[in-house]
């Protein structure tokens, strides 16, 4: 079988293309000086929410390192401490800048936990419903089509209103407004894909429904899933921190980005800006970098676009 | 085409049935109503009574069989909190809405179409790559965000606008509205604004799509082979097609427009449905809460309806493949 195998796909002849198909897309990337500043944008983004702990000058949830005499200091205000706070501090005298990369810190992980999570689910669940075809399909795209039909602000809201609070529970509502978005792309991809001849070497090959949709299927539906990852990732981010301003996204005790805008709102009217705006910053630098690196993947995977 | 309509309209009451059901199933989970509107000072006997009189002590699915018999009827129960019942309250705040939503509404297609067929039509002029660069940010920036920043800039900082709240209503023809007063549309103003700035970016983006693969057909090559002027073929044969796709879009955000208001409903205190959502969350209220997705949804299934009518008038194609 192997040497069959062999026979239909030579061995070196596919990873060298695939290579030369990323190289191509980097290249066409990077054409673009504004997408090159988003990936920057990114890659700043995630190294600040990652690093956090190190580059944070307060843990802003250490409540022994709070300063309550030194509150609603304005920017590049130097505490009692004699520590300068440029980003000014909160109602309880919490240094913004650390609130900031903290409350990224959790922004951003909620988000992409949701992300990679509604991937996978969305993923299986549209690889399967494609190559089970017939009824199965049908009733599973019905679904994906009433989800989608509602806004994902609203199916949020209410699975929020039932589940509770926390963490989990806020990923959780994310994957379920998502997974149908990568359910669609990747049936939609692999629906073309299961019609084509390799995959009817494969079937005579007798490969496994398993491997034939995960090893050949599935890498050929990746371009248009990476785009709607990236973006779906961004919508994920600003859902939470919606969600969040709301008043039923994360809890207080762990502050992202929304949450801390929300506790600004009432010093923003009496002309203390700093404590909603510079968390509104961050939130939108990492949205709209994540966003722009997303457009510009799509321009180059779009094939109706192919100069 | 009357086929079409009827299935459409049978699938429609599946879908209401089903929300209602894991509406009512879900809410019933979150948490004792009895909890909240009885005092901590009160007795058992107390909280049982309290319980009765709003038939909690009957076990979940007789509660949802009684739900569903005075919901067929109109009646979806009474507000926990308010004691009027919940339908009343959401049709009350319902105007306040749709004004919100329907002004955003015009402000996004009245913008969004020219800007993005300028921004297809001549897709590397500086303009253009200005539109977009405005649309990737209404798309990147949370509503409740943009509308704490115009609140900051012209009610706090320029002190030109207010900061929230409705303001009062004119009347005309026996309708109330804020757009009938000169103080009521300066409180109309942010919100709608608010509201529509994500519409906007993403009419922006399916007009210029449309407009940049539209362009390359064939038919259009043949308008201009055969000597039409550019100003025709774009705004007569190009416009034509490039709204199937605006329409449906736009259909379906109508709904999710109304959803959307809960949050520029918040950050405005406009006293309009989503506000209320997001109070009756609080408190738990749960009539108000199942109703206020029930009415969501049928005006979902009624707006899916129309689409789908409009789709087939607009796009002949549409119709030949229904009939076959």
């Amino acid at each position: 079988m192997s040497a069959a195998h062999e026979a239909v796909f030579p061995a070196e002849a596919a990873p060298a293309r695939a290579e030369a198909n990323w190289r191509r897309v980097w290249r066409e990337f990077a054409e673009s000086r504004i997408a090159l500043a988003a990936l920057a944008g990114v890659i700043l983004v995630v190294l600040a929410a990652v690093l956090a702990p190190l580059l944070a000058p307060q843990n802003p949830y250490d409540l022994r390192q709070l300063d309550i005499l030194g509150n609603l200091l304005a920017p590049g205000a130097k505490s009692s401490a004699g520590y300068t706070h440029w980003l000014g501090t909160d109602d309880q005298g919490r240094d913004m800048l650390s609130g900031i990369l903290y409350g990224l810190r959790i922004s951003l992980g909620v988000g992409v936990a949701s992300g990679v999570i509604a991937l996978a689910a969305g993923m299986a669940i549209g690889l399967f419903a494609a190559y089970a075809g017939g009824r199965v399909d049908a009733f599973v795209m019905r679904i994906v089509d009433v989800q989608l039909s509602f806004p994902a602000v609203l199916v949020a809201l209410i699975l929020l209103a039932v589940l509770g609070r926390g963490a989990e529970k806020i990923v959780l509502a994310l994957v379920i407004v998502q997974w149908a978005y990568y359910a669609r792309t990747v049936r939609a991809s692999a629906l073309v894909e299961l019609n084509k001849e390799y995959v009817a070497a494969a079937r005579c090959l007798a490969f496994g429904p398993a491997r034939i949709l995960f090893r050949h299927v599935l890498p050929n539906c990746l371009p248009p899933l990476l785009v709607v990852g990236t973006i779906q990732t961004a919508h994920a981010i600003a859902l939470e921190a919606t969600l969040s301003y709301l008043g039923i996204g994360m809890p207080l005790t762990e502050p992202s980005l929304g949450r801390l805008i929300a506790n600004g709102y009432q010093y923003m009217l009496s002309g203390k800006y700093w404590i909603s705006v510079f968390p509104g910053v961050a939130l939108l630098l990492a949205i709209a970098s994540i966003n722009l690196v997303g457009d510009q993947l799509r321009d180059i995977l779009n094939p109706r676009l192919r100069r | 085409m009357t086929v079409f309509v009827i299935r459409r309209l049978m699938q429609s009451i599946l879908v209401l049935f089903a929300m209602s059901a894991i509406v009512f199933f879900g809410v019933y989970v979150v948490g004792d109503p009895v909890e909240i509107l009885v005092s901590h000072e009160a007795d058992e006997a107390e909280r049982a009574r309290v319980a009765a009189a709003l038939g909690l002590d009957r076990p979940v699915w007789v509660q949802y069989f009684a739900f569903l018999e005075n919901a067929l009827g109109g009646d979806l129960g009474k507000s926990f909190v308010f004691g009027i019942p919940a339908i009343q309250l959401i049709l009350q705040r319902m105007p306040a809405t749709f004004e919100l939503v329907i002004v955003s509404f015009v402000i996004a297609v009245g913008l969004g179409i020219p800007l993005g067929m300028y921004a297809g039509y001549r897709p590397n002029s500086a303009g253009a790559k200005t539109i977009m660069a405005g649309s990737i940010l209404g798309f990147s920036l949370p509503t409740f965000w943009v509308g704490l920043m115009l609140i900051m800039i012209f009610a706090v900082e320029m002190q030109i606008l207010p900061a929230g709240g409705r303001g009062p209503v004119g009347s005309f023809l026996g309708m109330q509205s804020s757009l009938f007063s000169w103080t009521g549309l300066g409180h109309l103003f942010l919100p709608a604004l608010n509201l529509a700035l994500f519409k906007l970016a993403l009419v922006i983006r399916l007009a210029r799509a449309g407009m940049r693969e539209t362009l390359l057909l064939d038919y259009v090559k043949y308008a201009r082979a055969k000597g039409l002027a550019m100003r025709r073929i774009v705004f007569v044969h190009v416009l034509k097609n490039i709204m199937i796709p605006i329409v449906t879009v736009l259909g379906l955000e109508l709904g999710s427009q109304i959803a959307f208001s809960v949050v520029t409903e918040t950050v405005f205190a406009w006293p309009g449905m989503g506000k209320l959502i997001i109070e009756s969350i609080d408190k738990l209220d749960r009539p108000v809460i199942v109703a206020y997705l029930l009415v969501i949804v049928v005006i979902f299934v009624l707006i899916n309806l129309v689409v789908d009518v409009l789709y087939s008038v607009l796009d002949p194609r549409v119709r030949l493949a229904a009939r076959a």
